[in-house]
């Protein structure tokens, strides 16, 4: 069918919005609450457009386009209703914006600044609430919310987690935990997929900046910095790089130049989660084990499952996450090599994700010290960067340092949702076989799809694999686990849609996009390895011969696995 | 303990995960408890199978639901127009200074609940309050003071009474 937009006529489908054409043709609509694979609220109303004959405006993201219509989007009445609306929401806002964390990439700000808000139309009673920083990962400052609710539908409807909603109402409307309490009190998992919807400074993480700072700043520390895979096909996007650029080197030499006294790669911790992981999922099909066995790398997704399915807790893979283990070694193997007190060691940890500040203080990770003593993400690393006034283009590509710096490409492509997956089958087709696979990609678990599955086989056995993104996919899966009907055997979990590249930490604003992007340059990077199978890591195979003696050993058990806490439903 | 056993009929009549009983179990649950305890709404959440947020966001949107126990003694401010034009903002205050408490919440000591209400339908005697089925109409903030001593001391006494006995 055909519509005129601002007199032009465009081509449409029936049942596409407004916006959907708008959005083909070039045409910019400002929107807040809107989420592209979402059905529309239409709750914000920024996007209010004309329609010819339609006497009131209306919302282009919820409004179907019909044969003949003929729609503004930018007459007087659209601009002049677009400004008073934003006035509004100003009205009901801090505006603090010197010291908000979000300044420079707020979506209001940014209208504001579009629209030419320049005064306070209206002043009046504003909401008041409660900073809300009991949680170890998020925190929120429920004053600085418009409503949007973009953080509730996706813990509702991407993540089943539920643990935030809209309490109240009219003035009094809010987004809330349960029971108004604090976020840390719900089963709140600290994916952060609500920080990367949030359009203001509502929902932030919890930052580590300082304690990473000071712990630099002061001569008696050895500080240890680490780099997860994720983190560098995103970094660069903070310094206005094209989405996707691969800036390993010049991460590795901003981390240097911020004063890190050593500059590891967690890629290495993730080779070593593979021959850990590997190792006990032979040993499960061998022993007759707890089948299907689940993957432990996401530590919101362990939270979910201690909250949610604590009565399969004996199918998740005891290893430790990759930067846990690194840290564990850091603390025992790097610290008796370099003759340096574990004590006065602090190792930092540059995250895609906000789960892994909760994770880095669970009780259970680290013996007599923390493991990991602080967790920043790709953003915190990037405001670290500015304000060390170090200008990230002008950098040159530095190498990690050893040993803890070797990584293959199947460490590499831990950041991406069916890595890890990926990794493992590679590794234990070899332990099976004694030799590699021809080819080294699974197309099948590829890609950004919520649930990819795959027979894989490998010598005499064909393995059933499956992984899972986004904390909603996975549930089906568990169910059929508890009724003794799931057909897999080894099944990869990752809290957030499309893995680690799209975490809870990384650059803002997420768009499907970028998303894409920074997956295809994860499996570049795998591609572009000289080695892509954690085994073939030499300086792995030189930590097992020279410390850690056998995979699933008793030092590595002592080191490298943990075990897991029910927790409440709620 | 009792309390509890018995409120286990009202689970009992609704089907298990059909969250469009929602209002309806908040409702039976209130009737039982006189308000919303936090663990019923975590078990009417549990019974429905959505998240306890979603059951709370539902609840504080109606204003028929209560969070807290109701005092022995309910305290209805009318916040109607004649009421207002008399002063029933001051009276409001006024107990709320004297209670400790704000409107929708009850004492500590279960004694004293305030809410307030559009309109009672007494304006003729504004401003207007109404502690349980009693009416006290013409109020200022000294005779509201005097009237909440009355109460207080009358809760004392039955007390006392109760312990002879």
């Amino acid at each position: 069918m055909n519509i005129t937009v601002n007199g032009h006529t465009c081509w449409a489908k029936p049942g596409e919005t407004i916006l959907d054409v708008a959005d083909r043709e070039g045409i910019k609509i400002p929107t807040l609450c809107h989420m592209s694979d979402f059905s529309p609220t239409g709750s914000c109303r920024i996007c209010t457009v004309e329609v010819e004959g339609n006497g009131s405006l209306v919302p282009a993201c919820a409004f179907p386009v019909y044969e003949g219509m003929a729609v503004q989007t930018n007459s007087p009445r659209v601009r002049r209703a677009r400004k008073t609306i934003i006035e509004l929401l100003v009205a009901n806002h801090p505006q603090d914006c010197l010291f908000c964390v979000r300044s420079g990439n707020c979506e209001l700000q940014k209208l504001t600044q579009e629209y030419g808000v320049r005064s306070h139309r209206y002043a009046g009673e504003r909401r008041r609430a409660r900073i809300d920083i009991a949680s170890p990962a998020i925190e929120r400052d429920p004053e600085k919310c418009i409503l949007c609710g973009r953080c509730v539908r996706v813990c509702h409807e991407v993540q089943h987690v539920g643990a935030i909603d809209f309490v109240h109402r009219g003035f009094k409307s809010a987004v809330a935990p349960a029971l108004e309490r604090s976020l840390n009190t719900v089963p709140c998992v600290d994916c952060g997929q609500c920080v990367v919807n949030c359009p203001v400074g509502a929902l932030t993480e919890k930052s580590h900046q300082k304690p990473v700072w000071e712990a630099i700043n002061d001569p008696e520390r050895f500080v240890v910095v680490q780099v997860a895979p994720a983190v560098r096909v995103a970094l660069g996007e903070e310094f206005g790089t094209e989405p996707g650029t691969v800036v390993t080197g010049k991460t590795v030499a901003a981390l240097r130049r911020l004063g890190f006294d050593q500059v590891f790669d967690t890629n290495f911790g993730a080779d070593l989660t593979i021959i850990e992981e590997a190792t006990e999922l032979l040993g499960r099909l061998n022993n007759c084990g707890i089948m299907p066995m689940l993957t432990s790398c996401s530590p919101g997704w362990i939270k979910f499952i201690e909250h949610c399915y604590p009565d399969l807790l004996g199918n998740l893979s005891s290893c430790k996450s990759p930067h846990e283990m690194e840290g564990a070694l850091l603390k025992s193997f790097y610290a008796q090599r370099h003759g340096i007190d574990p004590a006065k060691m602090f190792v930092v940890s540059v995250m895609p994700c906000t789960a892994k500040k909760y994770e880095a203080q669970r009780p259970e990770l680290g013996s007599e010290f923390p493991d990991v003593d602080a967790v920043i993400t790709t953003r915190e690393l990037a405001r670290m960067i500015r304000v060390a006034g170090i200008d990230f283009h002008k950098l040159p590509n530095e190498g990690f340092d050893d040993p803890m710096g070797e990584s293959t490409g199947a460490g590499a492509i831990f950041g991406a949702a069916g890595g890890v997956m990926e990794a493992a089958l590679r590794t234990a087709h070899h332990a099976l076989t004694g030799s590699d696979m021809k080819s080294l990609s699974f197309a099948p678990i590829r890609g950004l799809d919520g649930v990819k599955q795959a027979d894989v086989r490998i010598g005499e056995v064909t393995l059933k694999v499956a992984a899972v993104s986004g904390l909603k996919n996975i549930k089906p899966l568990l169910d059929d686990i508890r009724n003794g009907t799931s057909p897999f055997h080894f099944i990869e979990v990752m809290a957030c849609p499309g893995g680690c590249i799209n975490g809870g930490g990384q650059p803002l604003p997420s768009t499907p996009e970028k998303i894409r992007k920074r997956t295809e340059s994860i499996y570049q990077i795998d591609r572009e390895s000289p080695r892509r199978c954690s085994h073939r890591n030499e300086s792995v195979q030189k930590l097992y011969s020279e410390f850690l003696g056998e995979p699933n050993g008793h030092r590595a058990h002592e080191l490298l696995h943990t075990h897991y806490v029910e927790r409440d439903e709620f | 303990m009792q309390v509890q056993e018995n409120s286990q009929q009202i689970y009992e009549k609704y089907p298990r995960k059909d969250a469009s009983c929602l209002i309806d179990m908040l409702q039976d649950v209130q009737e039982h408890f006189g308000y919303l305890p936090d663990a019923e709404m975590q078990r009417v959440a549990r019974h429905i199978d959505i998240p306890v947020s979603r059951v709370y966001g539902v609840a504080t949107f109606y204003n028929q639901f209560r969070f807290q126990p109701l005092g022995k003694y309910v305290i209805r401010v009318c916040r109607g127009t004649a009421c207002h034009v008399k002063g029933s903002l001051d009276i409001l205050r006024t107990l709320e200074n004297e209670l400790g408490i704000k409107a929708g919440q009850t004492s500590k000591d279960l004694r004293f609940t305030i809410e307030t209400v559009a309109c009672i339908g007494a304006c003729s005697i504004a401003p207007v309050i109404a502690v349980n089925d009693e009416f006290h109409g013409g109020l200022t903030t000294k005779s509201l003071q005097k009237l909440l001593k009355s109460y207080q001391k009358n809760d004392r006494q039955s007390e006392v009474q109760h312990e002879h006995v």
